[in-house]
């Protein structure tokens, strides 16, 4: 590209939070180029400490309204390893439902709200009302049933309040769950019309191999625990998470910058998740990914959205399984605090997520950290787009500008997320 | 039909929570748009128009000169103001910080701050919409529940004023048939400071409320502090308890920076 360009997005529109780009090309060179994220830090790791180990989750639930679930749930793992408790099946697999319930509501809202938008011409799914309402209430359904689930399990769709340490404080009834069931059935078929409708979409045909880092079991898809594994053969415990990841600040961006150490940027989200975790991927799931040719390992940033859309059918038939498994007894709840370090990494839809905890003998938090999964991936965007760009000499600087928010709304980046990062070597008095 | 209701939708320092609220009207949407026209959505729209608004929702708590300049030309262009959400009404969560020392907060979060903060200013304090500007209407909850936000859309249409019950958390919870929790199990319940809105979700579920509505309206936060004590919590529970959603409003604060 022998031109001089510049694409400037004031204010990235369709993703979550407040974030711009900044790209400069200068005789075919590129001379800047920036995610910058402008959301204001909430600087949750310093109010944590002195808060009680009992209402972390609660807290840390406020960093993300998107995913509140996962933080959640990172955030009692976390707790529960620092204080030695171990949860029931029954919680654990509660859970696993909450998580699913979010992540199926998140990935509908990035590929209908978000993202479809941008490959069939519109600028947001409010138009699309007139002209493919079938589509839009199809994505209405999935999104309800996402809430719905989320609320089933938690009491609430968005911050969920039963779940706390060592479980949850009302187990939902045998009915509603049977209810639940008839309806996670019925919508198999908008979640398969979900994955056709994303694979009639003309992705760019862009590839870059990037390191991708997932949660990893061997008895199934992960979402809640696992060994963290990537493309490049990592394999780790999440309590080795700070010995392998670290961030460095940059100072454009609230947002820290992750790399795994010796090697460089990652990628986090559904894409490594199914390029790791393809043979615990459901029965339907897989076929439907032959069937749209969907070949894996893909290194297509893009296709995080076919991913995506391919998670949502693992994620009804997890849960139908689940359903069908899971225990619905009254638990005892109770637990000794005691002081401790605990680690936990989890999935949200955008990918993994880290929380730890220190916790003194009275129970206070003494130190938090909290790595999200859009600060994880703020470098590998940034390392794409420094391919994406050159790519696109033949584009109009309004397309080139389009291709790369849509790049960004790929990795449907939570930017309130990505405003708290962490050196805790600095901190202690 | 007369005109479409102009609404724009803002976020400031929060967690999109409110704004995914307000896309939790899934049944509701395709009848919304009938009748309503939303201009300013930026998570949710690519084509961002400027007002002026009937009706803007603005989630989140001001704190960077950016936010607070964006809320008073956005007060300007607006007819009406919600303020969206506990953020925006108290502070929420993030309102901790205020209970922080800046300068400990900044070196726990970020190893050089200054390199940063030379270069985005923030204010590292947490303010609620109306330590700024008017507001109309304040929505509260963690997040707002989403029939108060359809009571807000339906009496701007008809322009009224909305129903919203500033009345305690208490009132749901007997309309729910609960047993106290507070009175019976001696559980921290903050139902009695709180302003109703959510349907009693805790207290339903077994849990003591939170308090994630903020006050309600003459809240006798005093006596409820004096209950916790009497159940077995201590003076740092309580004060814990009342700065977590709303330690900074009027109604809370006493509690709240009590030592």
């Amino acid at each position: 590209m022998n031109k001089d360009r510049e694409i400037e997005v004031g204010y990235i529109a369709r993703v979550e939070g407040q974030g711009s780009l900044e790209i400069r090309v200068s005789s075919g060179k590129i001379e800047e180029l920036r995610f910058d994220i402008f959301e204001p830090p909430k600087f949750f790791e310093a109010f944590l400490v002195g808060r009680h180990c009992s209402e972390v989750h609660e807290l840390t639930s406020r960093i993300c309204g998107i995913c509140p679930v996962p933080h959640q749930i990172t955030a009692l793992r976390a707790v529960e390893n620092a204080l030695g408790i171990h949860v029931s099946e029954q919680t654990k697999d509660l859970r696993k439902l909450m998580n699913y319930g979010c992540h199926i509501q998140s990935h509908i809202l990035n590929l209908y709200f978000l993202a479809a938008p941008d490959y069939l011409g519109y600028e947001s799914i409010f138009p699309m009302v007139k002209g493919h309402l079938a589509t839009v209430k199809r994505a209405l359904r999935l999104k309800k049933l996402g809430n719905d689930m989320i609320e089933l399990i938690g009491a609430r769709a968005i911050h969920p309040t039963s779940a706390v340490v060592s479980g949850f404080t009302k187990i939902p009834e045998k009915e509603e769950m049977e209810l639940m069931r008839k309806r996670l059935v019925e919508a198999k078929q908008d979640a398969h019309d979900t994955v056709d409708f994303v694979s009639s979409w003309k992705m760019p045909d862009f590839s870059r191999k990037s390191e991708h880092v997932a949660l990893s079991t061997s008895r199934e898809f992960a979402i809640n625990e696992g060994l963290l594994v990537s493309t490049e053969g990592m394999r780790i415990e999440e309590d080795k998470y700070r010995e392998y990841i670290r961030e460095s600040q940059v100072d454009y961006s609230w947002a820290k910058h992750s790399r795994i150490v010796g090697r460089g940027s990652f990628l986090v989200g559904p894409l490594a998740r199914v390029n790791l975790n393809w043979d615990r991927l459901s029965h339907d799931a897989k076929k439907l990914a032959m069937e749209i040719s969907f070949e894996v390992p893909n290194f297509n940033p893009f296709m995080a959205h076919l991913a995506r859309a391919l998670e949502v059918v693992n994620a009804i038939d997890d849960c139908i399984k689940i359903i069908d498994r899971v225990s619905l007894r009254e638990e005892d709840r109770s637990y000794e605090v005691r002081s401790g370090t605990g680690f936990a990494v989890t999935e949200a839809p955008r990918g993994i997520l880290y929380h730890s905890y220190e916790i003194g003998s009275d129970g206070c938090v003494k130190k938090a950290d909290i790595v999200t999964p859009t600060a994880q991936n703020a470098r590998n965007i940034e390392n794409d787009l420094r391919e994406l760009v050159p790519s696109m000499a033949d584009l109009t600087d309004e397309e080139a500008t389009l291709r790369c928010e849509m790049l960004v709304r790929a990795y449907d980046p939570c930017i309130s997320c990505s405003v708290h990062y962490v050196n805790l070597d600095r901190v202690r008095p | 039909m007369a005109d479409k209701l102009k609404i724009a939708v803002f976020k400031m320092t929060g967690c999109a929570g409110c704004q995914m609220e307000f896309l939790r009207l899934e049944e509701e949407l395709p009848f919304l748009l009938e009748i309503a026209e939303i201009r300013y959505f930026v998570m949710a729209k690519r084509e961002n128009l400027r007002g002026p608004y009937d009706v803007s929702f603005v989630e989140g708590s001001v704190s960077t000169p950016r936010e607070l300049e964006e809320l008073r030309e956005l007060r300007k262009q607006s007819r009406i103001v919600v303020a969206f959400g506990d953020c925006a009404c108290h502070g929420c969560v993030p309102s901790i910080l205020n209970w922080v020392p800046p300068d400990i907060a900044s070196k726990i979060v970020y190893e050089d701050y200054e390199a940063i903060h030379s270069r985005k200013e923030s204010y590292q304090k947490i303010c609620p919409l109306d330590e700024f500007v008017p507001v109309d209407i304040h929505l509260r909850g963690c997040p707002p529940h989403k029939d108060t936000i359809l009571e807000v859309l339906r009496s701007t249409a008809l322009d009224a004023k909305p129903f919203l019950r500033r009345h305690p958390v208490c009132v749901e919870c007997k309309l729910r048939e609960n047993v106290c929790i507070l009175t019976f199990e001696k559980k921290a319940c903050m139902g009695p400071v709180t302003a109703a809105g959510c349907g009693a979700i805790c207290p339903t579920a077994d849990r003591e409320c939170e308090g994630c509505y903020g006050p309600m309206s003459d809240a006798n936060s005093s006596s409820l502090a004096q209950q916790f004590l009497k159940i077995g919590l201590t003076r740092e529970d309580v004060a814990r308890k009342f700065r977590k959603y709303a330690g900074i409003s009027q109604a809370f604060a006493p509690e709240a920076n009590a030592r």
